[in-house]
């Protein structure tokens, strides 16, 4: 059985495309791909992500439990901190990654994938070392995410003025937004500013009228999951399931910047430890397409007739205009070098690129 | 949802627009709608000789990959080379410049096995 967000009525109406994903019926667009992604390089979008789940870690000792279940630190944030991070199997593959909201040393609020929810909780309910509570709330709670260069006029419209300049990147406040409850964080998945509201599920809808409301006089469009993976896969942000996954390693899919190896023990450490000295044998790059083409998910990569690894995402960015792709090979290829990509009968070349392949336009948010 | 009552369908969603012993080939409304944004499209060159109902084409958009198939045999005399540079014409105007190949027909009598617009029309609503 198939689940949907409070939302799903008011997809329809706007016309969104129903697909699967994760389990849940979630719009994959409204108006079209191409003109959702524009929207929020150039103006703002807003996305209901109220698939994704929610778990709470509590108790004296949650702040141990958390660290012991993640590959980052969490006693490096200060409460009203999100930070980004993975949990992992003892092997070192990724169990999920996730954002962590601390809002203080015996309260975390972690958010994880919609396909991995159950999973992820009864995973930390296993590993509860230090005996804290950790309660499944993903029913209780709906999310949705403002993106866009104009997302903090967005927020300024609905009363929240004072927020776009005191919220940081990765900051997050409790506050009521135009008198409804919220947890606003400074986050997203899309490369560009935003923001990501966390609030009870019946309240989703309400907020979201409002939202697209105030959104009007700035271009704000509804933007579904087709966009929603063009716009991460051009900042080059981790898909659960294509990048990292439970047999790649945050090592191999750049995301050594939230292990931190010289914190106390967690699951999955003495794993990176050994990987790490004895150094990673495939990696993550981004790929350009120099011939015609779309690299997809799955596609073998080669160098000459030596198979290298595969694509893990890919698609023709709408930024861009041209094909790109993520993909995990073998040995120690670097920016600049030609490979070859597995295009049904063809070979098509690529070359690799510095990643991410957009980057947002310096200034102040 | 347009579906010019002069054209004739495959149920794989193509049109097919007979002149004398020429098809022109494109793919129907419902196809380029479903599809979304059309971003690359794979174009068999002049002479190639299509089979009906194989595979002789493949139309990207940005999420997905699909094959445009032969809805009659013959060799093709002309394929729509603007497509390469601007396939967003499919999605634009499916059943004019968007059309992707013209056919000389080897067998005209398939034409025989396509729907006529009321049996396509009746063929979507059932959802295929």
């Amino acid at each position: 059985m198939l689940k949907q967000t409070p939302l799903y009525e008011v997809h329809k109406k706007l016309g969104g495309r129903i697909v699967e994903f994760g389990g849940w019926e979630m719009p994959v667009q409204y108006s079209g791909i191409m003109e959702e992604h524009r929207a929020v390089r150039k103006a703002c979008g807003l996305f209901d992500i109220s698939h994704m789940g929610q778990v709470l870690i509590t108790g004296p000792k949650a702040l141990e439990q958390v660290n012991y279940l993640t590959t980052n630190d969490v006693s490096q944030i200060p409460d009203g901190k999100c930070q980004y991070t993975a949990a992992l199997y003892p092997d070192g593959g990724v169990v999920d990654d996730l954002i962590v909201y601390r809002i203080n040393a015996e309260n975390f609020l972690i958010v994880v994938n919609a396909s991995n929810d159950e999973k992820d909780f009864n995973w930390f309910v296993q590993n509860n070392r230090f005996d804290a509570k950790i309660l499944h709330v993903s029913h209780a709670y709906g999310m949705l995410a403002l993106q866009g260069p104009k997302a903090k006029d967005v927020l300024a419209n609905l009363g929240g003025a004072l927020m776009t300049t005191t919220l940081n990147p990765f900051s997050f406040v409790e506050e009521k937004l135009m008198g409804i409850s919220c947890i606003i964080s400074r986050t997203g998945y899309t490369g560009e500013d935003g923001f990501e509201f966390l609030l009870s599920s019946d309240k989703v809808v309400d907020l979201w009228n409002k939202i697209i409301e105030a959104g009007r006089p700035f271009g704000l469009l509804p933007i579904g999951l087709g966009a929603r993976d063009t716009l991460r896969l051009e900042a080059a942000l981790s898909l659960y399931g294509h990048e990292i996954d439970q047999k790649i390693n945050p090592l191999e899919a750049r995301l050594a910047w939230i292990v931190k190896l010289d914190k106390p023990d967690f699951i999955g450490k003495s794993s990176l430890q050994k990987i790490e000295k004895e150094g990673i044998t495939r990696h993550l790059v981004g790929l350009s397409m120099i011939d015609a083409g779309i690299p997809r998910a799955g596609y073998e990569v080669y160098e000459g007739e030596k198979k290298l690894g595969w694509i893990t995402s890919g698609t023709f960015s709408p930024s861009l205009g041209k094909a790109i792709a993520l993909a995990l090979i073998e040995g120690t290829k670097k920016s600049g070098d030609e490979l070859l990509v597995g295009i049904r009968k063809q070979k098509a070349r690529a070359q690799i690129v510095n990643l991410p392949f957009y980057r947002k336009k310096k200034g102040k948010i | 949802m347009t579906i010019p009552q002069d054209l004739k369908y495959s149920k794989e969603h193509e049109w097919v627009r007979v002149e004398g012993q020429i098809a022109t080939i494109g793919v129907t409304d419902f196809a380029q709608e479903q599809l979304g944004d059309i971003v690359m499209v794979e174009l068999p060159s002049e002479g190639t000789i299509l089979t009906k109902d194989e595979s002789f084409g493949v139309v990207e958009s940005v999420k997905s990959v699909s094959d445009v198939f032969a809805p009659v045999s013959g060799k093709i005399v002309e394929a729509n080379d603007p497509l390469t540079d601007s396939p967003g014409i499919m999605n634009e105007d499916c059943y004019g410049e968007g059309w992707i190949v013209k056919v000389e027909m080897s067998d005209p009598k398939e034409l025989d096995s396509l729907m006529d617009a009321k049996a396509y029309q009746a063929c979507l609503a059932e959802g295929h």
